[in-house]
């Protein structure tokens, strides 16, 4: 029992990361409806840009406040050059464009920062504490604790702010948003901000844990089943949909992937998440909005 | 989504078609039926004796062109722009977003191999057959979630096929005869006695693969199935209203769509490079030939060749730039690196300015040195 609890917790804890990822993509889905593909590249971005201002020898808090620099004027800069020209696109039309996003961003953070991999050292052991009676290290429950309060601050945000719940505003209906006079672009602006923002606290952990690589650009791809189940519009959501896809992927990986060869990880999520969609289109928090047949 | 028909390109036109619109219109009805008999059969005859010309050059290439131009250039650009129809049928034509072409194609070449393995004396086009339909069958089933989500949900399942194939096809060695690490190598190819082993056989198998179904695509999509694709595409409420058989049209996408693959898959993996591996048709693979539907033409037949010989040529043509600029050999992880931002920003760029790609870009440079007279002083 004591076993399964291991895997259990180990399993929530990189569902935690998962979340992280996640959470940029909701941010984005809320404010203006698109699927951002390119968030993984976002994280790989700024982990690269992170990690190279380090090895210039910059102090961590520094280096920090200059990749959220670098991040904020990315995200306005994607705004404007391939999102305004593409308001009234289908939804399909957009996700391909942050396709095609997502490949410019991979190239160009590889083609500015080099494809070597970089070490990310915060500090933090990730050795397991002792004297509890299961295995946790402190940079997971570091990790959880970041995340944890990146979720109060995204919740605040959006329930207190002027621009949160102008954000929700546009989300809800971007035309009578406009017609009482929010500024749509200025909006879509901090959103992508915020996204830009939320890559580089996840690029932070994801590349201390793995280091810093191409690898990172991939873990958006294990942020869609967790959207998916979790409901693409509610930040409670995507905290629910990270820890169950953490947990179950690493309980199928230890007790029925061990039967059937190994690996199965690497797709089990996906088809868990099939399973959601087929039976619960909207996840298990998302409003009513998935566009159902 | 009712918005969606304005962006969203139309079928392809015939090019002849545009061009004699306005023609037609600035005569007056009486003189445009004297006219137009007399003149549509010589049209006619030009081109068919224009297709006739085309097919002639096309087989005869193997006698023009270096085997390099064959093996490196025609046979890949020959299968990647049939999976680009394959995944034009769903993406395109029908609008379900796939990320799972190459998961498709995997199956197809997996699928061949075991027939042509398994089933001694099975001529080699039953077993690209074979390795055709057992890919619609398993796209079939992948494309089930489609009768309940819509448009960019599907990216999950198609996402599940991708990384359960290269699983499966790793993990369970009966696929590929208890290779290492899965591994498959090509059959011996000839066609009813014909050696095609050479560069040239392989472009003569490719070409003979690709063109009838090519024909067969186009004829598809301009038939009934085609036109309830687009109205499932456009609006799939109305087109269910009207009388389209919604779920019909789109489990066929995926059928058709992923059979084609299937059969881009087995040319890829044995016209091309004579071996695969599970990992060889990975998601990479799958975004290469979306990315051919996008650049090409979403939503045309023409397009996936233009978007296969673009992927094709691009980085050829940026390797010899980079040695022509630089004076010697260039490192390739940077050039793959430019060529990725480039590839990235012409998509956003074609989806933008012309969503109907650059077959249609090529067909309007193409209407404009047709309509293109000297000024008269």
């Amino acid at each position: 029992m004591a076993f399964f609890f291991e895997v259990l917790i180990g399993g929530l804890l990189a569902g935690v990361m998962y979340t992280m990822v996640a959470l940029g993509f909701v941010l984005i889905y809320k404010a203006s409806g698109v699927f951002n593909f390119a968030q993984g590249s976002m994280v790989l971005f700024a982990a690269l840009t992170l990690v190279t201002l380090l090895e210039r020898g910059l102090a961590l808090p520094w280096a920090l406040a200059a990749s959220a620099g670098v991040m904020l004027v990315v995200a306005v800069a994607i705004e404007r050059v391939v999102l305004r020209p593409l308001v009234h696109a289908p939804p399909m039309a957009l996700f391909l464009a942050t396709l095609g996003l997502a490949f410019v961003l991979e190239g160009l953070a590889q083609l500015v920062y080099g494809t070597q991999v970089h070490g990310l050292e915060l500090g933090i052991s990730d050795a397991p504490i002792h004297g509890l009676p299961i295995e946790i290290s402190k940079f997971d429950l570091f990790s959880a604790g970041v995340a944890a309060a990146l979720v109060a601050a995204i919740g605040i945000l959006f329930q207190t702010t002027r621009a949160g719940v102008g954000l929700r505003a546009v989300a809800d209906d971007p035309l009578a948003a406009v017609a009482v006079g929010l500024d749509l672009s200025r909006l879509w602006a901090i959103a992508w901000g915020g996204a830009g923002l939320v890559a580089l606290v996840a690029g932070l952990l994801w590349g201390a844990r793995v280091g810093v690589q191409f690898s990172l650009s991939l873990v958006v791809l294990k942020a869609l089943p967790v959207l998916i189940i979790g409901g693409f519009s509610s930040i409670g959501g995507v905290i629910a949909g990270g820890l169950i896809v953490g947990a179950s992927e690493k309980l199928a990986e230890v007790y029925v992937g061990s039967h059937i060869g190994g690996g199965i990880e690497s797709w089990f999520p996906y088809v868990l998440a099939v399973g959601f969609l087929l039976a619960r289109p909207t996840g298990l928090f998302g409003e009513r909005r998935v566009e159902r047949v | 989504m009712s918005s969606e028909m304005t962006v969203w390109p139309s079928q392809s036109r015939d090019p002849a078609a545009p061009a004699s619109a306005p023609v037609g219109k600035s005569e007056n009805s009486s003189h445009h039926a004297r006219i137009r008999v007399p003149r549509s059969v010589p049209r006619a005859v030009a081109r068919g004796a224009a297709i006739v010309v085309v097919a002639a050059l096309l087989v005869s290439l193997p006698l023009l062109v270096t085997d390099y131009v064959l093996s490196a250039i025609l046979v890949p650009v020959l299968a990647l722009a049939l999976a680009g129809i394959g995944q034009n049928f769903i993406t395109g034509y029908a609008g379900q977003l796939s990320v799972g072409s190459a998961a498709f194609m995997s199956v197809g070449a997996f699928a061949t191999y075991d027939a042509s393995s398994h089933l001694h004396g099975l001529p080699l086009l039953a077993s690209f057959a074979f390795g055709g339909f057992v890919a619609g069958v398993v796209g079939l089933f992948f494309g089930l979630p489609s009768l309940r989500i819509r448009g960019f949900y599907l990216v999950v399942s198609t996402l599940a096929a991708q990384f359960f194939v290269v699983w499966l096809f790793t993990k369970v060695g009966w696929f590929s005869d208890y290779s290492a690490s899965g591994v498959i190598t090509a059959p011996k190819l000839s066609v009813a006695g014909f050696d095609l082993s050479s560069p040239g056989g392989h472009y003569w198998l490719s070409l003979f693969v690709v063109a009838p179904l090519t024909v067969l695509g186009r004829n598809l999509v301009r038939g009934r199935l085609g036109r309830s694709w687009m109205a499932v595409r456009d609006m799939e409420t109305a087109a269910a209203v009207v009388g389209v058989r919604t779920e019909q049209a789109k489990l066929l996408a995926f059928g058709i769509g992923s059979f084609y693959c299937g059969v881009a898959g087995a040319l890829w993996a044995f016209a091309y490079l004579g071996t695969v591996e599970p990992h060889g048709l990975d998601l990479d693979r799958s975004f290469q030939v979306l990315f051919i539907v996008i650049l090409g033409g979403l939503g045309s037949i023409a397009g996936p060749f233009v978007g296969a010989a673009f992927v094709i040529l691009f980085p050829v043509a940026l390797d010899r730039l980079g040695s022509v600029l630089v004076g010697g050999s260039v490192d390739a992880g940077l050039l793959q690196n430019v060529e990725k931002i480039i590839f990235g920003a012409l998509v956003i760029l074609l989806l933008i300015k012309q969503p109907a790609g650059m077959a249609r870009l090529l067909q309007i440079a193409w209407l404009r040195i047709g309509r293109w007279r000297p000024r008269q002083a």
